[in-house]
């Protein structure tokens, strides 16, 4: 075929071409819903904030709350946990964060933390490891009273929730 | 059949891949050069609408099944869950039940297109038996998925039609218990009825694949019901049926959105939206539009188990047919009194499915009588005797000669 032609598109060509096209854009419209579908739904969103009352905790105590299926460790720390947390040289840790960094002013004594191991999701135990702050037994991550990663596999810190103090003693998460 | 062009691999790859597994081969002759003859018509497109359906109900149901609980205290909840909190689970819903309607608009047209061009006779006898099989297996799992919303409507119809099977004598009352797992229907039969809701609808898609292979194996049938005689009287599936295809399925679409966003409770029933008691049965109950007329049998009858009887007979009877029927010819185009019974008997259906939904008493009773025993005279006396006694008009030469006799009468010139 060394005489080839090159043809003028026709109309049909055209035709062919929009239908197509059409076809593909409605094809793509109608694949969404089935994809969206899985995304969170209005019942999983509803759950999105939540409200805990922290004053029963005495000093040294914990509590676990749930917030959007996930645990929030909230801890009262003691004066020796908070002195461990900020003597430490900020610069030398995995993922730099002061300790006031990690807190609320003037509520540097409570911790609120995702209890999500960073590694691969794991909840830590508390009070354990090496340095006085939670343990994850899973591949062996050691974070420290602020919740810092120290020593282990895990990359970050444990995650903060968003959350503020609307009283005294109630924080409200997400 | 053959004719047409045979698939010859050019690229590499594909060469590569015929060799060890000749799929795309087996793609090609079934579905582009296959031989198809030129003269279906729009009664033909309802196979590719069928296959539409079933896909569009193992995806829409696929999906809701990752929202659906299958337990009866949250099952209807989990529902409304869908219809209120799931992102598009009001239209997925919507897309799932009336896909079913339409699965059954396009199967009972796509039999009557069978009933009148013969599509059951020699050699497609198996064809037509496994379409029967398909049909059983459609109802099986129509019937189960109404019962999955856990509503009135759904508890007491599967009360209902699970208590068919205390009519038979002796077994039926451990059948009915073996069904239920239990002494009434609960939790257990919620529970199979979904794992078998999900089941048959791969099995359908089985037999189909069988359906497709045994009338590829014959040919398809064509509105003269004469076999093509040359590559003359046939097209290859692609593009001619492929679009052609595609483009009804385009417009069933329209009339199944059309359905699903616009009137989505049309043909449901406002009392499944009444959570399921057990200790209260709705003042009316009916099926699903689908069976009514097999309904309307079973209310004709003023026997328990005759009425059962019968209605399975209904569909039972439908597997003889191609040996029922003993007219040579196979369409009715060419059958001057098949045509006239032909459409007698789709009145019947008709009028046994408005019957159905009619209550049981006076007029309507006798009514379902005469109907249902025309239903069964039609396979078992009419369709034998009338191939024996009709004088039906010539046949044509070839599927091209009656193409040419349409568009203007000049057979004779194309020679």
């Amino acid at each position: 075929m060394a005489t080839s032609e090159k043809a003028e598109p026709t109309r049909r060509d055209f035709l062919y071409i929009a239908t197509g096209a059409f076809g593909a854009v409605g094809a793509a419209a109608l694949a969404w819903p089935f994809i969206d579908q899985m995304n969170p739904d209005a019942s999983a969103l509803a759950l999105a904030s939540i409200e805990v009352d922290l004053s029963s905790l005495e000093e040294g105590q914990s509590m676990t709350a749930k917030w959007r299926g996930k645990p929030i460790f909230i801890r009262y720390r003691t004066a020796k946990e908070i002195e461990e947390a900020k003597a430490v040289d900020v610069a030398s840790l995995i993922d730099p964060q002061s300790d006031e960094e990690r807190t609320k002013p003037g509520k540097e004594h409570f911790l609120v933390q995702i209890g999500i191991c960073t590694h691969l999701g794991c909840v830590p135990l508390g009070e354990a490891g090496e340095y006085d702050g939670w343990f994850c037994p899973c591949h062996g991550s050691h974070y420290d009273t602020a919740g810092r990663i120290r020593k282990g596999p895990a990359p970050l810190n444990l995650e903060l929730p968003p959350y503020d103090f609307i009283s005294d003693t109630v924080i409200k998460i997400g | 059949m053959s004719g047409h062009s045979t698939f010859q691999p050019q690229n590499g790859i594909v060469k590569w891949m015929e060799r060890r597994l000749p799929i795309i081969g087996l793609a090609h002759s079934s579905f582009v050069a296959y031989p198809v003859p030129k003269n279906l018509n729009y009664w033909w497109t309802f196979g590719g609408i069928l296959a539409f359906c079933l896909m569009a109900q193992i995806i829409t149901g696929i999906v809701l099944v990752m929202h659906y609980a299958p337990n009866t205290a949250i099952a209807f909840a989990s529902v409304e869950h869908i219809m209120r909190d799931v992102n598009w689970g009001w239209m997925l819903r919507y897309l799932h039940a009336n896909g079913a309607s339409m699965f059954f608009i396009a199967v009972y047209i796509h039999i009557m297109r069978g009933l009148y061009y013969g599509s059951y006779k020699e050699p497609r006898e198996v064809v037509w038996i496994l379409g029967v099989v398909i049909f059983l297996l459609m109802m099986a799992t129509g019937f189960m998925g109404y019962v999955l919303p856990w509503g009135q409507m759904s508890f007491w119809g599967a009360t209902v039609i699970t208590n068919l099977f205390s009519a038979f004598p002796i077994v039926g009352d451990p059948i009915v218990e073996l069904l239920w797992g239990g002494f009434a229907v609960d939790n257990p039969t919620l529970n199979r009825f979904f794992s078998l809701h999900y089941l048959l609808p791969f099995m359908l898609a089985a037999i189909v694949g069988l359906h497709i292979w045994a009338f590829h194996e014959a040919g398809n049938n064509n509105p003269t019901g004469v076999e093509p005689k040359d590559a003359q009287d046939t097209v290859a599936f692609t593009p001619y049926y492929t679009i052609k295809d595609l483009y009804a399925i385009v417009l069933f679409m329209i009339f199944f959105v059309w359905m699903a966003f616009m009137v989505p409770n049309f043909l449901g029933h406002p009392d499944n939206y009444i959570p399921a008691d057990p200790l209260v049965t709705p003042a009316h109950i009916v099926p699903e539009w689908y069976f009514l007329p097999f309904y309307a049998i079973l209310r004709a009858v003023p026997d328990k188990l005759g009425g059962v009887l019968l209605m399975f007979g209904a569909i039972a009877v439908l597997f003889v047919l191609p040996w029922l029927d003993t007219s040579k010819v196979r369409s009715n185009t060419y059958r001057p009194l098949g045509k006239q019974f032909f459409w007698i008997f789709v009145f019947v259906c008709i009028a046994l499915g408005y019957l159905g939904a009619k209550p049981a008493e006076g007029g309507y009773v006798i009514a379902s009588r005469i109907a249902t025993v025309w239903y069964f005279a039609h396979f078992l006396v009419i369709l034998p005797v009338l191939g024996l006694i009709e004088k039906p008009k010539p046949l044509p030469n070839s599927i091209s000669e009656a193409v040419l006799a349409k568009k203007g009468g000049s057979a004779a010139a194309a020679e």
